[in-house]
């Protein structure tokens, strides 16, 4: 055997058994190999990093000193995706965006098109996209609870809150014919009305929602000691804090700002419904849980108010270079033949302008800001996900934390990867 | 065939046979307990559970089972073998020799100690090196920090264990759980007569004389057999899988097996130490006639003891939150430590007044 051989097994040996191998790129980022502190690389296939984000952890022992997310692994090209596509034919994409409430990222993606050229909803198309993303916000707030239980260790909260989950599919595929992919909307209307008997099995859902979530959901959690110790005092990011990585949704309101754009800058006639934005007092871990369980209740208060006074009437506006024409006079007529071509082969056709139009949605400020030439596909598409921007937090509030509440603050701030990555 | 007999008739062949008997109800006990801890978990959940193979889902361990023995055993490349073999070994054998000398029915244990429970404190302590060493053969960070954090609890929760059990043996005054036992069957003495009846009898089981000290006792139990809410050595949302993430095959298999025997061996003393063991308020005496029939009844009230315990433990699993390490630390140090020494302190000061009553 020749000594340079035996150097050469003896270094495999060596890095096959070392417990900590710096590679020079983590050097790079500033990890001190001589400072006894463990490297501990969390995702991007994690159990609790809720899909794929990956974060580098610094540890000394169970301790936080430094951490570095990594984001990306989902990028799509999701803004592109819109400009190649259209309108009409980005709104499946926006299905995967926070996909926990497709139907939200539909209205808002919708409305923002809308928005660029002034195009006024008629009122039933209006609220019914209310009902329906508030149902969206309901179906995420609860996987966003339920998850978050699942992570502290209280798995029965999370199936709890599936079952109730498993209504909200029901409705969707009702109301649209997909469980998860639901494309609902159009620029200038709806894909569809409700179906009949629809309205009245959901308010039977609603009315009773909150009288579920407090005996299956806070009775296990909010008093739970174990359940308190374990978020108080967990991830605080205090006011200034939160506004000035710009967070938004519950993640921001849980420390006391009370900003929501249903009340601040009302879309689709919000600021007809009666409702409470609740806020967090000291912005812990603790209090985006509460935030997100009153939010669900207040969404119950808003459906059933929007139930309650559904006008009649169309639910497209009545435009053919917008919306698509009656399928009876497509057949018998060649103007409107004309327009369902058009329609369908070169989208709706849009006036000129720019506009960004942010839409409260269960994560936070899902927004679009939509450059319009005119034609049927914009020239740009900006879109801010809410996810993106909650977690660019991290590395402020995961300092010093121990590792098992990176798990409880990760799941506090909620996010969804779809919709971060785009 | 008489030979056969009469060897069976002296302790090595009796031995043999209960060895033989344990060892394998042990493992059907398990594999029923997981098939439980689904069911009830799935019942809790609103769900089904496993219910598609054999009669209520009940062959489904024997399914995994099987599936855990035709699964390709891995040994992954950057593993210290030895350790990383043995390791599993170590979980599985402490808890079914721990099984040994607890009485499931009357004079029907493997082995009756002189020193009863301090054998199975000894060899429930050897537990934690299967998974200190499973956590850092595996050379592996989550199963590192896996393995540190079940041994720190193990050893500190190990204390309040022991120290809650010492009431009983005060009590008692014999570390022999037979002892313990007969002791809690006698009936209790009112006015300086013996009242055997239903409700004194009841009332003579050790939970009712060493209230904290159960409580205490069951909690310690709870971390140490590593379940919720102190499952944190494998807490799966931080550490994937804890200690054994570097496992699969029969050697998880083992990791699981030895878990769940564990909570049955806890179970089976808990059963021993507070809830009278095999005695049912002089029901246990029922079939007095037929020794036969009389083990069996015996054994059966001792196993519907422990299942009570096992169902109250998956219970608790299913219905609260984990505890963070910090926090267990605390708990146990700051908490419990004190309380079951100030207990225990109580319990020697009733005793010794009693005792100078009595007399």
């Amino acid at each position: 055997m020749t000594p340079p051989e035996s150097a050469a097994a003896e270094n495999v040996l060596e890095t096959r058994t070392a417990p900590v191998a710096a590679t020079p790129d983590m050097v790079s980022r500033g990890f001190d190999p001589a400072s006894g502190h463990m490297l501990l690389n969390m995702g991007p296939s994690h159990p609790s990093t809720h899909g794929v984000l990956r974060i580098l952890l610094e540890m000394d022992g169970e301790k936080i000193v430094r951490c570095e997310p990594d984001v990306g692994y989902l990028h799509r090209g999701m803004e592109k995706v819109a400009e190649v596509y259209g309108y009409n034919k980005f709104i499946p994409y926006t299905d995967r965006f926070d996909y926990l409430a497709p139907i939200s990222n539909n209205v808002a993606v919708a409305t923002a098109a809308e928005k660029v050229c002034g195009i006024e909803l008629p009122p039933r198309a209006k609220a019914l996209r209310v009902i329906a993303s508030e149902l969206g916000r309901i179906s995420a707030h609860l996987l966003g609870v339920g998850a978050f239980a699942m992570d502290i260790g209280a798995m029965s909260v999370f199936l709890y809150c599936f079952r109730e989950r498993e209504s909200i599919y029901n409705y969707m595929e009702a109301l649209t014919g997909a469980r998860f992919t639901v494309s609902w909307t159009r620029v200038g209307g709806l894909s569809r009305d409700v179906p009949p008997g629809w309205l009245d099995s959901v308010k039977r859902f609603v009315d009773g929602l909150p009288k579920r979530v407090e005996r299956d959901i806070e009775e296990l959690l909010t008093t739970n000691p174990i359940w308190v110790d374990r978020l108080s005092g967990v991830g605080v990011i205090p006011k200034d804090v939160a506004v000035g990585y710009g967070l938004t949704g519950p993640a921001l309101r849980g420390s006391g700002v009370e900003w929501d754009l249903r009340k601040e800058s009302p879309y689709l006639g919000y600021e007809q419904y009666d409702f409470d934005v609740p806020v967090g007092e000291h912005g812990d871990a603790y209090d985006r849980y509460l935030v997100r369980v009153e939010e669900l209740k207040q969404s119950c208060r808003i459906i059933l108010q929007a139930i309650a006074k559904l006008p009649d009437g169309p639910i497209d506006v009545q435009d053919h270079k917008l919306r698509l024409p009656q399928k009876r006079s497509v057949l018998t007529s060649m103007e409107e033949l004309i327009h369902q071509f058009m329609v369908v082969s070169e989208g709706p056709e849009l006036a000129t302008g720019e506009r960004y139009f942010g839409a409260e949605n269960p994560k936070g400020e899902l927004g679009f800001y939509v450059a319009s030439d005119g034609t049927g596909k914009p020239r740009r598409m900006r879109v801010r996900g809410p996810s993106f921007t909650n977690l660019s937090c991290l590395p402020y509030v995961l300092k010093d934390a121990m590792l098992a509440d990176v798990v409880a603050i990760l799941a506090s701030l909620d996010f969804v990867m779809g919709e971060c990555d785009r | 065939m008489d030979a056969v007999m009469n060897w069976f008739g002296t302790p090595v062949g009796s031995a043999v046979v209960k060895v033989l008997v344990v060892g394998n109800v042990v493992p059907l006990l398990v594999s029923f307990l997981v098939w439980l801890e689904r069911r009830v978990a799935a019942w809790i959940q609103d769900r089904t559970g496993p219910n598609r193979v054999g009669p209520f889902g009940l062959l489904q361990s024997f399914a995994d089972l099987l599936k855990f023995i035709f699964k390709e055993d891995v040994l992954p490349g950057h593993v210290n073998k030895p350790m990383y073999l043995l390791a599993p070994a170590l979980a599985v054998i402490p808890p079914l020799v721990a099984l040994a000398v607890i009485p499931f029915a009357d004079r029907m244990m493997i082995a009756d100690l002189d020193t009863g429970v301090l054998a199975v404190f000894a060899f429930s302590s050897i537990g934690v090196y299967a998974l200190a060493l499973g956590g850092w053969a595996s050379n592996s960070k989550y199963a590192l920090i896996g393995g540190v954090r079940a041994s720190a609890q193990l050893i500190s929760y190990e204390l309040v264990l022991g120290l809650a059990a010492l009431g009983v043996f005060m009590i008692t005054g014999s570390l022999r759980l037979h002892d313990v036992v007969t002791d809690q069957a006698n009936g209790l003495l009112i006015d300086g007569t013996l009242r055997d009846g239903f409700l004194p009898k009841f009332f003579d089981w050790n939970i009712w004389k060493q209230p904290l000290g159960a409580l205490l006792f069951f909690i310690a139990a709870l971390a140490e057999t590593n379940r919720a809410p102190f499952d944190l050595p494998e807490a799966e949302s931080e550490l994937a899988a804890g200690y054994h993430t570097e496992y699969s095959s029969m050697k998880f298999a083992l990791f699981f097996l030895g878990e769940y025997a564990a909570m049955v061996a806890i179970s089976g003393l808990f059963t021993t130490l507070y809830l009278g063991g095999w005695t049912l308020f002089g029901a246990e005496n029922l079939f007095a006639g037929t020794p036969a029939l009389q083990t069996a009844w015996q054994i059966a009230i001792f196993t519907g003891k422990v299942v009570f315990l096992l169902f109250t433990i998956i219970w608790i699993r299913w219905t609260v939150p984990r505890f963070r390490y910090d926090q267990l630390m605390d708990l146990g140090w700051k908490r419990m430590l004190p309380i079951s020494i100030g207990w225990l302190v109580f319990t020697a000061l009733a005793t010794w007044a009693y005792a100078q009553h009595v007399r």
